[in-house]
């Protein structure tokens, strides 16, 4: 691995004082630090955020969750305000890696990464989340721009994320066997005002289903969208699935977190 | 470069190391506690299994200088007054490794789980050890290791 400079930062002016175009910060590192020792990520600085405390920890409202950024996965998944509030939330944290990375991995990690077949991202989409970061708010909507991009500017640092509290919600997936990523991951999240159906693993980003959103609005049955053709334009393909194979899993694993709600 | 002070295996340590030394770097080739095993090096064998503040980690996938501060516990940490843990003496009985070389972090992953789940099942074992890769055994003995040490501690 090349050289960089390691800095841990106690406060999120000081972090993201010390950010520059060559640098990135680090929380739980389960993807930062095997892309640096495989070459694919080189910085000048990494700078460690893991020591400011507001940045962790789960606060639960009457309507919404919010987990701070450097709260880990094993964190969301025993959490018990997040199993009683949103129990999908605490399983899809459960489903992620192994123990070892959910003892590592952040969520504000996870999402700031957006892999495409990535967990949390389809949580943020389907919860209605907000982003809350050092600048601003970003609906989770505006925050997933495509493949490993967001809309974080350069020292922009996700404090928390904040998740509206649904009626029901699932999250099902087929996960990759060797790494637990989602091969196609739906989850689907009912709320007073309608419907979300948030895919991740099937295209090169996580996005909102909205014709099968919209069918689940109209009656919340897995038969409802039983007619709802699913196109594998634009769908992933690779050796572990194609296309057409993703594009019915879509449809069938937005049955079954249906079913499961 | 950077100074870390850790606690590893209840002996204190206070090194100066470069910025980038991975933490089974540091125990590996500067401690020379080689029983952590470096495998895949990048998160997903489990080789390299270790406690850091009680919790089982990855320690191919964390600066040491990000641990300042922890105690770490690897396996050449187990054994007490010559006696080795039960877990250890439980993969012997059972015959759960055969080369040997997953085994440390199989040890350590195991006794974490134990520490979150008494009496785990055998789905709720291998659903446990989903990071540890083995490649001689296939897992059956490994499990009744696991069994066999959870009815002894």
């Amino acid at each position: 691995m090349k050289t960089f400079n390691y800095h841990s930062a106690k406060e999120v002016k000081e972090a993201s004082k010390l950010a520059s175009s060559n640098s990135a910060f680090l929380a739980g590192g389960m993807t930062t630090i095997p892309s640096m020792k495989l070459g694919l990520a080189t910085y000048k600085d990494l700078i460690d955020i893991k020591g400011i405390k507001k940045l962790s920890g789960i606060k639960a409202s009457g309507k919404t969750i919010k987990i701070g950024a450097t709260t880990k996965h094993v964190e969301v998944a025993k959490s018990k305000e997040i199993k009683k509030a949103i129990p999908s939330l605490a399983a899809l944290a459960e489903g992620i890696g192994d123990p070892q990375v959910r003892n590592r991995g952040t969520i504000g990690g996870s999402i700031a990464n957006n892999d495409p077949a990535a967990d949390y991202p389809s949580a943020c989409i389907a919860l209605n989340a907000i982003i809350h970061t050092n600048s601003r708010k970003i609906d989770a909507e505006k925050f997933f721009k495509g493949m490993f991009e967001t809309s974080l500017k350069n020292g922009e640092i996700i404090e928390a994320i904040e998740f509206e509290i649904p009626q029901k919600s699932n999250y099902q997936k087929l996960p990759n066997p060797a790494s637990r990523y989602a091969v196609v991951g739906v989850y689907v999240a009912k709320y007073k005002r309608g419907v979300n159906v948030a895919v991740t693993g099937a295209k090169s980003c996580v996005y909102n289903a909205k014709d099968l959103a919209g069918a689940l609005s109209k009656n919340f049955s897995s038969s409802a969208i039983n007619n709802v053709k699913i196109t594998s334009s634009g769908m992933n393909s690779d050796i572990h699935a194609s296309a057409n194979y993703r594009a019915n899993m879509v449809k069938t694993f937005a049955q079954k977190a249906v079913d499961a709600c | 470069m950077k100074r870390v002070t850790l606690e590893v295996n209840g002996k204190k340590i206070d090194k100066e190391i470069p910025d980038h030394t991975i933490l089974s770097v540091l125990l590996r080739d500067i401690l020379n506690l080689t029983g952590t095993h470096i495998g895949c090096d990048t998160s997903q064998c489990g080789a390299c299994v270790v406690h850091v503040d009680g919790k089982s980690i990855k320690s191919c996938t964390a600066f040491a200088a990000d641990l300042s501060g922890s105690k770490i516990t690897t396996i050449e940490g187990l054994a007490k007054n010559g006696k080795m843990h039960p877990m250890q003496e439980a993969f012997k009985k059972m015959h759960g490794l055969q080369c040997g070389f997953c085994t440390p972090g199989m040890v350590m992953s195991a006794i974490d789980l134990l520490k979150n789940n008494k009496n785990p099942s055998d789905s709720e074992i291998r659903d446990w050890l989903e990071g540890n890769i083995c490649r001689c055994t296939g897992y059956q003995n490994i499990v009744a290791a696991v069994k066999e040490a959870a009815s002894k501690m």
